[in-house]
């Protein structure tokens, strides 16, 4: 029976696991250094917050890894040898495979500003970091200001944590406007507007100079590079993105650029290695994607395709269109087909923004400016039918049909008010359209003919 | 091990702590309640009416005052800040406290209703007469146990009620829903029958008297509705009282079978009803606390089953025990009648088996078919012997049993006492008979279904956490699945709570409605059929 070793419990490891499984009887092992159970990483800001408990981010049960033959290993790997296919675990344990999957995913950057390792100054990626945290900021009292530097998804989701527990938060944010370098620019001014709302001191266009020690190596202060102003803090969070997490594999002779390099069937340079999710560099860029995508939906798709792959059937990593979410505090954003933000932006791309003139609702279509292709839409505030934008970026659907049937594509629960109508209007007034609305259909949406 | 520690105290740090305005909110609510226990202790108030309006009052005040304390200054969205830190809704201290007396108190309310204050036959003392003027000014009558339970049941749908409201004031299906909660409890369950008490005796209802009928309250949960002295009660107020009758009987066939067709059981269960309706308001705050194991899917499948069995045998000795054996006298006779009942029960069970059949796990199928030999063998050596007792027992003997086991141990004493301890669905989850036909049909043949949006879920697990149901909607979620569960009551929170809009309530086709989407989006499509293939 083959031995199938898979590095790291999150979500690419496991799902890479829970395939393998279902196509086959090889022996499957896990190890993992962070936790003993598989957990959901995104949900960690929940425990702090007192939403969930630990044990409620689990999604399986505890003899759910038994029954499916799922073995559990916990220990940091600290050295692989492809040569006689060995790895040792906590420089001890030695574990031989057959296939070996690296899924270690992601540590937080740090860029070398002084003072970045004080007592006080942290990342949030691990349950450790979670720890960490309740030490560093358990409360108001403790931790009587926090500044959040990085102005990603993370910043914000620390600083929606922190406020949970009243206490204040400076987030320093070095682009102009919040997460710009990824939102056009009408969404990220609404997010600027909603963070301040929450009673978050954000700093735009602010660097971090350095973090200042008390006498005991704890952070004290940080120094804001533009201003020169110091701010007292208690607690740094360093949200400034992630790197793979790959240290221990610097001397295994796998090919690692800042991740570990994999093609498109993510076969590492040597054979039997692969790699997935987090950790992963694809050599050339897929599309319009990065050749490092940390998220997890790309872990979880690596993961089913990678355990085809090893069961015998060899396929690419083709991810279909693109598609993320996340909550910017209350607000909800989801994303279908590729919308850039100014930076990023395509030659032909041209974009439609709606915004509604009181509430936290808007919406940006993306589309071809030549030939009217319906490219990507950004929603925030309206959930959309994922299943639905999939089909129209498939069809390659024109701008048109797309807002002709938007209302089909809506996903708010029941009874919301709809906006479609006021979307349209503001369509046809910017582009001296006269489209209609058409009526939701029930039969369109699920597809039956 | 988690860091937190869970303090009793009610000062600490947020988002655990009380703010000062909430503790004095607490205390007037207190307050009001004190004045109903100073009167249970018989402590006489002078003016009875004046003090009554006081203590309902500052009970509703306080729950007011702390609503508004705690979500006015915030922005619109979800409110679970710190829920699994507060020792009453992660069951600490204070939770444990707030069962036991909850618990006490149905005891004393079902069993032992003289230490509130009831006479029979004689003036009211107590808490109860306390009661008397709200009572004698809806139905001209003193009030009874049940009365002052009625109007407390009220006022805590009412209150939290609007606090729920206020906590969700974003989501339009859950303020609706809510008001819908509202809107029923008041009218049909507290003031329309006792209004209907007024007209017993006119000459509308020729004379007769009706029994007491919340109409929205439909059999089996409303078990003795087709008992002997409500059967005729009813057949001696004119034509009001039958139409009632057939109301009754119409809103368990016909009624119910339709629009839990067309919209799922959640049109009762967290619209209509009277236990949904406190358990969405008054019981919010402990929704988390419902156990999402596969263990307890397992007994809850098991024993809310066995409570329909029950409920169905019962009720059917009743009916037969009072029906008369003579057809030139009444068409339905008790024969007559156990041949419709088996009849009624093999057209059920035929099409189930015959054209349902895949959709049902092993143990279930064995369940059915058990439960329906069990029924029919019942019916059998009844209608082959002859003899008076139906089903071996007597149905007296079944009558009480199923009053005292289930109509106030499980729903009342372990269903609402026990809310800061299992969380605020226990009875409609492990209990309750009407829950469990609609929620059968609602797995088997029902536009009613939460759809998953394909391949956003994050597997957060707040769906799951904030299930009240005890549903492991995430695991469905996760797959890119739709959740159809029986057990759903439709209450919309796992939408609401989801931070990617992964989850919709929705009315659809039946056609592809349980498989629905199998896959997760976002692969390329050979991968999702390799992916699919069983």
């Amino acid at each position: 029976m083959e031995n199938i070793v898979i590095i790291g419990n999150g979500i690419a490891g496991i799902t890479a696991a829970r395939h393998i499984r279902k196509l086959s009887n090889k022996r499957i092992i896990i190890i993992s250094g962070e936790t003993d159970y598989f957990f959901s990483r995104t949900a960690l800001m929940y425990v702090y917050m007192g939403h969930m408990k630990f044990d409620h981010i689990q999604p399986y049960e505890d003899w759910f890894w038994e029954k499916n033959r799922i073995e559990l290993v916990r220990g940091f790997v600290t050295q692989v040898n492809p040569e006689n296919k060995q790895l040792l675990v906590d420089g001890s344990r030695a574990f031989h495979y057959d296939k070996l999957i690296i899924a270690t995913g992601s540590k937080p950057n740090k860029f070398g500003w002084p003072g970045q390792d004080l007592h006080g100054a942290q990342g949030l990626y691990s349950k450790q970091d979670l720890d960490l945290l309740e030490v560093n900021a358990p409360n108001k009292d403790v931790c009587k200001r926090a500044v959040i530097v990085g102005g990603g998804l993370i910043g914000i989701e620390l600083a929606e944590m922190l406020r949970s527990r009243d206490i204040p938060v400076t987030f320093l944010v070095r682009e102009s406007s919040f997460w710009n370098g990824v939102l056009p620019e009408g969404e990220s001014q609404m997010i600027n507007e909603h963070i301040r709302e929450h009673h978050i001191d954000l700093r735009l266009s602010s660097n971090l100079k350095e973090i200042v020690s008390d006498e005991n190596g704890k952070v004290k202060s940080v120094v804001v590079a533009e201003t020169g102003e110091e701010i007292p803090c208690d607690l740094v969070g360093l949200t400034a993105g992630v790197t793979p997490n790959i240290d221990f594999l610097q001397d295994s002779g796998i090919e690692l650029g800042r991740g570990v390099k994999v093609n498109r069937f993510l076969e590492t340079n040597i054979k039997d290695i692969y790699a997935i999710g987090d950790c992963a560099e694809q050599h050339q860029a897929i599309g319009n994607r990065r050749p490092i995508e940390a998220v997890w939906y790309t872990g979880r798709m690596m993961g089913e395709t990678v355990a085809q792959t090893i069961c015998g059937n060899r396929i690419e990593y083709k991810p279909g269109h693109w598609f993320n979410s996340a909550k910017f505090l209350d607000i909800e954003y989801q994303t279908y087909g590729w919308v850039f933000s100014n930076r990023g932006r395509k030659d032909y791309e041209e974009h439609f923004h709606w915004r509604h003139p009181e509430e936290k609702i808007c919406i940006t279509v993306a589309f071809h400016k030549e030939n009217n292709q319906f490219l990507g839409i950004n929603t925030f505030g309206i959930r959309m039918r994922h299943e639905i934008f999939d089909r129209w970026l498939t069809e390659e659907r024109s701008l048109d049909y797309a807002m002709e049937h938007l209302i089909d594509a809506n996903f708010d629960p029941e009874f919301y008010k709809k906006y479609e109508s006021e979307i349209v209007a503001k369509f046809n007034s910017d582009f001296g359209k006269s489209i209609k609305s058409k009526k939701k259909n029930l039969i369109r949406i699920f597809q039956f003919n | 091990m988690s860091t937190y520690d869970r303090s009793m105290a009610l000062t600490g740090q947020p988002p655990k702590n009380l703010s000062k305005n909430q503790k004095i909110a607490t205390l007037i609510g207190m307050f009001g309640l004190a004045i109903m226990l100073l009167a249970a202790f018989n402590v006489s108030f002078p003016n009875k009416g004046m003090w009554l309006t006081i203590s309902l009052s500052a009970i509703f005040a306080g729950t007011l005052w702390f609503t508004w304390d705690s979500y006015s200054q915030k922005l619109p969205g979800i409110k679970n800040d710190g829920v699994w830190f507060k020792s009453i809704s992660s069951k600490g201290l204070w939770g444990w406290m707030a069962g036991i007396a909850l618990t006490g108190f149905y005891i004393v309310l079902y069993f032992f209703p003289e230490y509130l204050g009831l006479v029979r036959g004689g003036e009211n003392k107590g808490v109860i007469a306390l009661f008397d003027p709200l009572s004698k000014a809806l139905s001209g009558n003193p009030a009874s146990q049940w009365f002052v339970y009625g109007s407390l049941y009220t006022v805590a749908i009412l209150a939290f009620g609007i606090k729920f409201m206020w906590k969700y004031r974003h989501n339009r299906y859950e303020r609706i829903r809510t008001m819908s909660v509202m809107f029923f409890q008041t009218a049909f369950a507290f003031i329309i029958p006792e209004l209907m008490a007024r007209l017993n005796g006119d000459k509308i209802l020729n004379g007769g008297s009706l029994p007491y009928y919340d109409l929205k309250n439909v059999w089996p949960l409303n078990y003795y509705n087709f008992e002997g002295y409500r059967i005729k009660s009813f057949l001696s107020s004119g034509d009001i009282g039958f139409a009632l009758l057939i109301f009754g009987i119409l809103s368990v066939f016909v009624i119910t079978p339709i629009l839990t067709y067309r919209y799922g059981k959640r049109w009762y269960c967290s619209w209509v009803c009277g236990c949904g309706g406190l358990a969405e308001t008054a019981g919010d705050s402990f929704r988390h606390l419902s156990d999402k194991t596969v263990k307890a899917w397992n007994v809850e499948r098991w024993v809310v089953h066995s409570v329909v069995v029950f409920v169905t045998l019962m009720t059917t000795a009743v009916i037969y025990s009072y029906l008369g054996t003579d057809t030139s006298k009444y068409w339905l006779t008790k024969s007559t009648f156990l041949i419709g009942v088996a009849g009624l029960l093999t057209v059920v069970f035929a099409w189930v088996m015959l054209f349902k059949r895949e959709q049902l796990q092993k143990d279930a199928q064995y369940g059915a078919v058990g439960y329906f030999v069990i029924i029919m063998v019942l019916l059998g050596i009844h209608f082959f012997s002859g003899d008076g007792n139906v089903f071996l027992f007597k149905s007296e003997t079944l009558r009480k049993s199923y009053s005292f086991l289930i109509g106030s141990i499980f729903s009342g004493v372990i269903g609402t006492g026990f809310y800061p301890i299992f969380g605020n669905r226990v009875w409609c989850r492990f209990g309750c008979p009407m829950a469990a036909m609609m929620g059968f049909q609602q797995r088997l043949f029902s536009r009613f279904r939460i759809t998953s949006n394909g391949g956003q879920c994050i597997s957060c697990g707040n769906c799951s956490t904030y299930c009240e149901m005890g549903i492991d909607v995430r695991a469905y979620a996760q797959k890119g699945e739709n959740i159809v569960r029986s057990s759903c009551v439709g209450c919309g929170i796992c939408s609401a709570v989801c931070p990617r809009g992964v989850l919709k309530l929705e009315n659809g086709p039946l056609k592809g409605r349980i498989d629905g989407n199998q896959v997760l989006l976002g692969n390329d499509v050979d991968l999702m059929q390799l992916v699919n293939q069983k």
